[in-house]
Parts: structure tokens; sequence; C-alpha cells
């Protein structure tokens, strides 16, 4: 008995011969298997309560000895472990058992301490992700701790902050107003834009975990984290000036990180008072400004859906090499006749000449060579009729056309006509890929979260949302977008000290009265070499792309570039 | 007011921080006197508890019922506590510490959810507490319950195809009776049966044949529940099987087997019920199924989050938003009003007090008892880890109640009995050695 406590030894003493005997002589069984009264007689005063018959020694007494009355003593430590590798042997019988016990204990031991680390992990990980979800109803009652946070622009601009006078009111102030209206949107009557979607951490207080505790107790309210977006306050004044008194959006990304740059929608409001004009703006119908146009606005792409359409004649011939086209000026289709856009006649012409000078006709021809099923193919490889990524509240774009359509809406589909819709932003997207060799970059609005204090509390990690085309594609789309700048319909944005691709769009779409109106396009990107903008205009009823959103996303570009 | 509930919610923590903190030095202490101090500062520390959680819950919404229920509470702890000092001087009062902590702090959450609940959930304890008194004596008194192994597994398989009608009739959603006003939840009884078959079973004969037909018969027991979709039961069982099997034979060979076979079960579950499945997707987005099996996950872990790591303070949280936040869910409300960190201490009580269970079940000479009480222990441990895990989004949700915390009369009663059938056990052990151990036990 070379291993027992000392306390054990004695009682050892006490049992004597007797138990010596047992553990030594007699090969033992387990008691479980003893049907039969007790083994040791001596025992019979040790039961509860005064009445004491055999019936009740159920207990084996060999093993007493290795136990004293601690009742939390349950794993040996591991020197007296080693000592019992002879699980054979009858002198270790009593502890035998105790192998299972102590895997047992740390198996189970080891789930506690999962689920105490698990809940840590939660605290620390995951808990901004979850808390800020827009089902959390738990964010308002945050508004009696916290005090809603700045949001700022990526250079520092403070576009949202909230003022706090005599008394205790706050009032949220948005220094450019109309500005950044939609994009940073409002929380005076419900919340829109980077005030919607950030709430939580506008809401939520990353300071100093001893301040916050102090502040807690003075029932004092703790400073919200301050949101520092991706927007750039110069482009976004160039934008909003640019397009003056049109109705309409301009969306400015970064095609190869994603930030969205500039968002502009009009006509808008003023976030400072719109409590006031609240009802009035409701209840006006035909006041449509508090839709973000950019993202939710729908509308028929016109030629600038001619990118999608030449995608699909490369993914179909693998080159554009091949196309040739005399233009009439005009292209008919059973009882349907396409023209050129104000009966121009382009003549002969290749693909890049067909593109740059935007040639329904030569369009027309391309849609029937394609088909519908793969027209239909590229779109929705180009996202069309998907949710798209989007921080925003955003529109899907519309894709009409099936396997049943007729020539006279293939062909119009082909050219950008047709039923098909697509709001600025997905245009934005898909000249994004194009620009960074068909890799569409996660758009995102919020560069990093810091505290009132400037620290960081996180920053959005850039992501691949997909590749929409492959390089080759990709690379061969931005020919003939440099081709339209070049040559064609965009030439205004030729021979600056940086390079332009795009596409020009004039959207002919049916007023409320009847008559026939034109949308203005220009989607594009600069540098082709190393994308540095995207941008995206539509001026409602401003007529040719040329004539109106060419102008206007000149006049951006040299605010940015300055000339 | 503010500010005392600010600061209460750094005293939960600290109480129970301490708490727990002497279930574990216990262990390092030899001395009966050092264990006595620290029996005595738990105690002190229970009602400290006790006092600041109801002091808070009769400010914020005073009734004579709370008054009362507070009052009752401090009786029945002090009852209790001097009741097994009377009665059974050598009764583990380390273990009579643990149960009523965790059903102090389950009074305080279930009175600040629902005044109603709490009194039903205190009368049902009191009532299991006296039952728990008798429960030593009837071990003593009834030698046959070693012996009849073919009855505890008659009635388990009985009660659990009452439990599969009931699920059949209701479309999974009820498991349980209702009996003058008194709902039965027939699992809980079965989780006394199983344990006492399988022990009888393998303490009888622990051969490879034995130990096959007490898997067959507990594997019974675990389809009945999966077709019942009372998964959370069903695991508890296997777990429990698993275990009991292994102490009985001492052989590795058994649980890996086990778990092998009930991984391959668990996938063949997920492939052949909805049920199933729906939980897992549950649990790998919730926000993707929001708006149905996602709802209750969701709003735990928004209870969870805006709870942080100290708590909102006692009624200064929104547990009420919580579905069943009484029951399944009590972990998500606990976590929001006393923080992560009280939740932290709260599992290390939990974990002590299974450890404490697999020690005395260690110093048990009887095999069938022996058998017995690892048995219900692990049933309680991995009760408190499926529970636990499935509000915290760690496991899937298995619908299962947190044992002394959670409202629910059967889960409590059930969880006191299986303690004081541990309790007896570990007062009959511990009489063999008193000839020998004059000083032992805590008087």
């Amino acid at each position: 008995m070379r291993r027992k406590r000392h306390s054990e030894q004695d009682i050892e003493r006490e049992l004597g011969e007797d138990v010596r005997r047992i553990m030594e002589g007699e090969k033992l069984r387990d008691v479980g298997e003893e049907d039969g009264p007790s083994l040791y007689p001596g025992m019979e005063d040790a039961g509860i309560g005064s009445s004491v018959d055999d019936e009740t020694q159920v207990f084996d007494t060999s093993r007493r000895v290795f136990y004293t009355d601690e009742s939390f003593l349950p794993i040996p430590d591991e020197e007296e472990w080693e000592e019992e590798g002879d699980e054979d042997s009858d002198r270790s019988a009593g502890k035998r058992s105790r192998g299972p016990y102590l895997f047992i204990s740390i198996a189970f031991g080891l789930l506690f301490l999962l689920l105490a680390a698990h809940l840590i992990y939660f605290n620390l990980r995951m808990k901004d992700e979850i808390l800020a979800s827009p089902y959390n109803k738990r964010q308002n009652a945050q508004s009696q701790l916290v005090r809603r946070g700045k949001i700022l622009s990526k250079d520092g601009a403070t576009l949202a902050r909230t003022d706090v006078y005599e008394g205790g009111t706050e009032e949220r102030v948005y220094p450019y107003a109309n500005v950044f209206a939609h994009v940073v949107g409002f929380v005076s009557n419900g919340k829109s834009g980077v005030e919607s979607f950030a709430n939580y951490q506008l809401m939520t207080s990353h300071a100093n975990i001893i301040d916050q505790m102090i502040n807690e107790f003075l029932k004092k309210k703790n400073d919200g984290d301050t949101v520092v977006t991706t927007l750039n306050a110069g482009l976004q004044e160039a934008a909003y000036y640019a397009l003056g008194d049109y109705r309409g959006a301009v969306v400015v990304l970064n095609p190869q990180t994603g930030e969205i740059m500039a968002m502009v929608s009009k006509p808008n409001f003023d976030p400072n008072t719109l409590a006031d004009i609240w009802d009035e703006m409701v209840s006006d119908p035909t006041r449509s400004n508090l839709v973000n146009r950019a993202t939710q606005g729908l509308y028929p792409p016109g030629s600038t859906f001619k990118i999608a359409t030449a995608l699909a004649y490369y993914r179909k011939y693998h080159s554009f090499d091949g196309f040739s086209y005399d233009c009439m000026g005009e292209f008919t289709i059973d009882d349907y006749t396409v023209h050129c856009y104000k009966g121009t006649v382009h003549g002969q012409e290749d693909l890049r000449g067909a593109f740059a000078h935007s040639c329904n006709t030569a369009f027309s021809q391309i849609g029937l060579m394609l088909g519908n099923s793969a027209l239909t193919a590229t779109a929705k490889s180009l996202l069309f009729d998907v949710k798209l990524p989007s921080e925003l509240l955003s529109s899907s774009s519309r894709w009409a056309l099936t396997n049943e359509s007729d020539e006279i809406e293939l062909v119009q589909t082909a050219f950008g006509q047709g039923k098909t819709l697509v709001t600025p932003y997905h245009m934005a997207l898909i000249v994004s890929a194009i620009a960074n060799d068909g890799v569409l970059m996660t758009p995102y609005l919020i560069d990093h979260v810091e505290t009132a204090t400037g620290e960081l509390v996180s920053k959005t990690k850039q992501s691949r949302y997909k590749t929409l085309l492959n390089p080759e594609e990709a690379e061969a789309l931005s020919k003939l977008m440099e081709a339209v700048v070049e040559e064609g319909s965009a030439n205004e944005l030729a021979g600056r000290s940086y390079r332009v691709a795009g596409k020009t769009g004039s959207a002919e779409y049916t007023r409320s009265d009847g008559s026939t109106g034109t949308h203005s396009w220009f989607v594009g990107f600069t540098n082709p070499d190393n994308p540095d903008l995207v941008i995206a205009v539509i001026a409602e009823d401003g007529g040719a792309g040329s004539s109106t959103a060419v102008p206007i996303a000149s006049e951006i570009l040299r605010q940015y570039y300055g000339g | 007011m503010y500010l005392f509930t600010q600061i209460s919610k750094y005293l939960f923590i600290f109480f129970l921080l301490v708490f727990a903190i002497k279930d574990y030095t216990y262990l390092f202490r030899k001395e009966e006197k050092r264990k006595k101090r620290i029996l005595g500062s738990q105690i002190r520390i229970l009602y400290l508890t006790a006092g600041l959680g109801f002091l808070l819950i009769l400010i914020n919404r005073f009734s004579v019922m709370n008054a009362a229920l507070f009052l009752g509470i401090l009786l029945y702890f002090g009852i209790t506590l001097a009741g097994y000092r009377l009665m059974y001087p050598r009764a583990s009062m380390l273990l009579v510490n643990n149960m009523l902590m965790l059903l102090c702090v389950g009074f305080i959450v279930i009175a600040r959810l629902d005044s109603d609940q709490a009194l039903k959930q205190f009368l049902i304890a009191a009532g299991g507490t006296v039952i728990a008194f008798l429960i030593p004596v009837i071990i003593r008194k009834l030698r046959v319950l070693k012996n009849l192994t073919w009855l505890y597994a008659l009635i388990g398989i009985a009660s659990l195809m009452v439990v599969l009608a009931l699920a059949r009739m209701s479309g999974g959603a009820k498991l349980s009776i209702s009996v003058g006003g008194i709902t039965i939840q027939f699992s809980e009884l079965v989780k006394l049966t199983l344990v006492f078959f399988l022990a009888s079973k393998l303490a009888a004969d622990s051969s490879v044949k034995s130990v096959i037909i007490a898997a067959l018969v507990a594997a019974m027991h675990v389809g009945i529940l999966v077709l019942s979709t009372d998964l959370g039961t069903a695991l508890v069982f296997f777990v429990a099987t698993i275990v009991i099997i292994y102490v009985a034979t001492r052989n590795p060979v058994y649980p890996i087997v086990g778990l092998l076979a009930g991984s391959a079960a668990a996938v063949a579950a997920y492939q052949l019920f909805g049920h199933v499945r729906q939980r897992v997707t549950a649990w790998k987005d919730p926000f993707s199924v929001y708006d149905t099996s996602g709802y209750q996950i969701v709003q735990g872990l928004f209870a969870i989050g805006a709870g942080g790591w100290f708590g909102t303070g006692l009624f200064l949280g929104r547990p009420n938003s919580i579905p069943v936040a009484t029951k399944d869910y009590i972990f998500a409300a606990i976590c929001e009003e006393f923080g992560a960190v009280f939740c932290i201490c709260l599992l290390f009580v939990c974990m002590s007090l299974y450890l404490l269970i697999v020690s005395i079940s260690m110093q048990i000479q009887d095999r069938f008892y022996r058998l017995v009480s690892i048995g219900l222990g692990t049933e309680y441990a991995f009760q408190v880890f499926l529970t636990v895990g499935g509000v915290t989004k760690f496991i899937p949700m298995t619908g299962i109640t947190l044992p002394l915390i959670s409202y629910g009369g059967s889960s409590v009663i059930s969880t006191i009995i299986m303690l004081a059938i541990i309790q007896g056990l570990y007062i009959l052990r511990h009489d063999e050695t008193a000839s020998y151990d004059e000083d032992g036990g805590i008087h």
C-alpha cells in the first residue's frame, strides 16, 4: 500500500489483517455481482437511522481504504495514476474503475470549457454582426445610453453629426444638406441610407470600457462610434452640381476596391428639415424625392445595353473581327422597323464602329444572330433579375426576354429597348467588372468604424463578389468602350490627361401623356490600364446620351482630375 | 434606483464568482474546519444573492405575492439546509449548496420574467425537496431496486410510447400530458428509469451479450424520442448510455463504437427527418429562416449580445421578447440582464456539480448505485451542454431545459430527485466508513 495518504494508513492499520486478507488473498469480484449479504460483518452498526439490518449492507468495503471522506476528490493526481498501470492485479481492484471516471471528467469538463470559450468568442467576434441585424429591435433601447455617432466622408468631411443643446436636447445635423441626401439618409422619420444600415455601429460605443462603466453609473450617454464612409465629398459635390436640375442619378465607384465614392439622386430633400415637410412629401405621389434613383430607379438601358449584347456576341464567336454590316439607317422585321437614332445612316461598319456609333440596326442583326437564349444567358451572367450586392435598398434589374419571345422583342432587347429595365447602380457594377478584368468587387459604403476619439474599431475588408466575365472578354469590351470615346458618341471625353472608356445611351420611354421621351445615359471608366473610377450617369428626359449625360460625366471627371 | 441596479449587476457577478471559486477550492482543502468555512460562506452568498435579486424585484414590481415568494424561498433554503444537517449529517452539503444556488438563480430570473411561474416553480421545488428527504430512506429499504431491470425498461418504453402518441397527434408540438392542471413530462420520468435499467442490467452482467441487449433497449428509447421530435432528450439518453456502458465495462471500445454508431444515426436522422434538417438549417444561418424556425435563435442571440460582458442589469433588458424565455431560452435571458461573465461563472458552478457527482460515484462501492449515480450525473451535465450550446448557437438547438434553472415542474422535480438519489447514495456510502472516520461529514 505504498501510495496511500497518511489518513488511509491509519485506517489500514485499524483494519488490520482482516482487510489485508481480503485484498491480497481472495480474488475480488465486483460487488455488483454479489447478491448475498455483505461479506463484511463488522459493518452492521454503520447504517443510517436506528434500524439496521443486514439487507442494507449493499456496499463492498474492500475498497474503502482508498478513500477518505472527502466528498470532492474525483481525480487522483498523476503520480498516483501511473502506479496503477497493472489493471489486472487484484490490488488495484479498488482503483481500476478510475480510468473511465478520469476520462469522463476530462471529456465533460472540456464540454463546459468549450461552452465558456464560445460565450467569450461570441462576445468578442460575433456579437456586433448579430446585433447589427435590422431584425434587432433592441437597437432603439440603446438611444437612452448612447449618443448617435458621426458619419464622415473618407476625406474627413462631416456628413452627419449630433449636436447637443442645453437641457440635453439632441439634434441630428447634416452639414451638406441635400448633397448627400439619399446615400447618407435620415433618422427623423424612419431611417434610410447609411443612417439605416449602419444604425447599430452609430448607436454602439466602443469607447474605453472604464469610461463606459463610469458613464453608466452617472447615467451619462456614451458617444457612439464614428462611421467613416467610402464617399468622397468633393466628388459627390461635383456629381451633385453637374447633374444640375435634371432628374436622375450619378454613381461613382472604384472598380478595383468596390468603394462607392459618390451617389447622387435627384430630386432630393434636405434631411435637416425633412421632418417638417414629411407629410407634404409622402402625400404627394408625383414627388418621388425619397426614392434613391441610383439604386432603386428602373430605367430602360438604351444603348448602354449594347455592352451586354456585344459580350454575348463575343461569347458565341470568340472574336469581334468577323462582323461586318451595312447600315441603311433602318432595319425591318415583320412589320416593325428599327431606326438608328435620329435616322442616321452609318453605312459599312465593323463591330467596333457599330458599337462606337451606337448603330441600332447592326445590333438588331446581332440580336437575330444570337437568338433569345444566348442573349438571356449573358444577361443573367451580368446579374439581371437577381438581387445585387448592396448595403442600400436596391431594386433588381428586370429581364423580360424569354425563349418564347418573338423576334421583334429580341431585336429591341438587343439594342437596349424592349422590356429590359436596369438601375444606374447595376450598370455601374457591370462596367466595374469590365474595368477590373471581369471581377466584380463587392461594393461597399463603410470604409471603417472608429470610436468617437478616433481609435479604429473595425475596417471593411475588400472582397471579390463574383467574376462576371473572363479577362479576355473584359479586355475586348474595354477596347470597344475606348472606341466610343476615341471616335464615337462620347468623343467629348477624348484627349484628356486621363483616358476614358464608355458607352452612351439614349433610352426612349413613353411619358405618362403618351408622348415619347429620351433618357440620356453614360456609363464608363477611366484609365483602362489601371482603372480608378467607374461612372454611371442618367439624366431623365435629357435626350441623346452624347448631348447631356456625357457633358455631365465630363464635368465630374474634370472636377475630380482637375482638368 | 438606476445606480443601484448598475451596482447590483457587478455584485451578482461577484457573488457567483466567489461561489464558483469556493466550489473548486473545496477540492484542495483537507481540513474539515476549512471545508466547513467554505460551505458556510457559500450559504451566506446564497442568501445574499437571493436577497439582492428579490430586493430588485420588489423595488421594480412590488406585489404581496413576490414578497411572499421571497420569504418562502428564504424559508425553503433554511429548512433544506437545516433538514440535511439534522437528518443526514453526513450528506454532501456541497451538493446541497450547489443545488440551492442554481435554484436561486432560477427563481430570480423566472420571478423577474413571470411571477406566477416563479410561484409555481417554487412550490414544485419545495415539494420535490420533501420527496428528496425521503429518498435516502427509500434507497436503503428497497434493496429490490437493483433487480427490477425489465420493469424499468417496460415503464420507460411505455412512457415514451405515450410521448410518441402525443407528438403524432399534435404534430410534434406537444410532448407532455396534463392531468388535473399538472403537466407531466414523461421523458423526465424516463430519464430515471433508463439509467436504472442500464445500471441494473450492467451491474449484474457486463458481458458483451448483456451490453448489446442494454444498448438495444437504450437505442429503442432514443429512437422513439427522435420520432417524437424530442431530439434533446434523445441525445441526453444516448450520451448517458455510452457513459454507463463505458464505466460498467471499462472497455474504451464501447464508447468509440457507440459514438461512431451515434454519428451514423445522426446522419441518417438528418436525411430521414425534416424536423432534424430544419434545426440544422436554423443553426447554420438562423437569419435565413428568421420568420420560421430561426426566430427563437435570433431573438436569443440578440438578448445574449445585448447583455454583453456585464449584462444590462435586472429589469433594464428586454428578455421578455425571447420566446419561451423562462424555459428553453432561460440562458439567453440570464445572459441579457446578468451578462456573459455571470453566465460563465454559472457554467463553472454546473461543471463543479458534475465533477462532484463523478467523485461521489467513484466513492460508491456498489456497482449498481455507482452506475446509477454516474448515469444521472451525465444526464444532468449533457443537458446543460445541449441547452447552453443550443441557445448560444454553438450547436443546433435541441429544445431542452436548463436543469434547476428553467421553469418547468417535471424538469425541476426530476432534477431534484436525481440529485437526491445521488445524495442518498453518497450518504449511505459515507455511513459505511463512519466507524473509521469519527470526525467525517459536516455537522
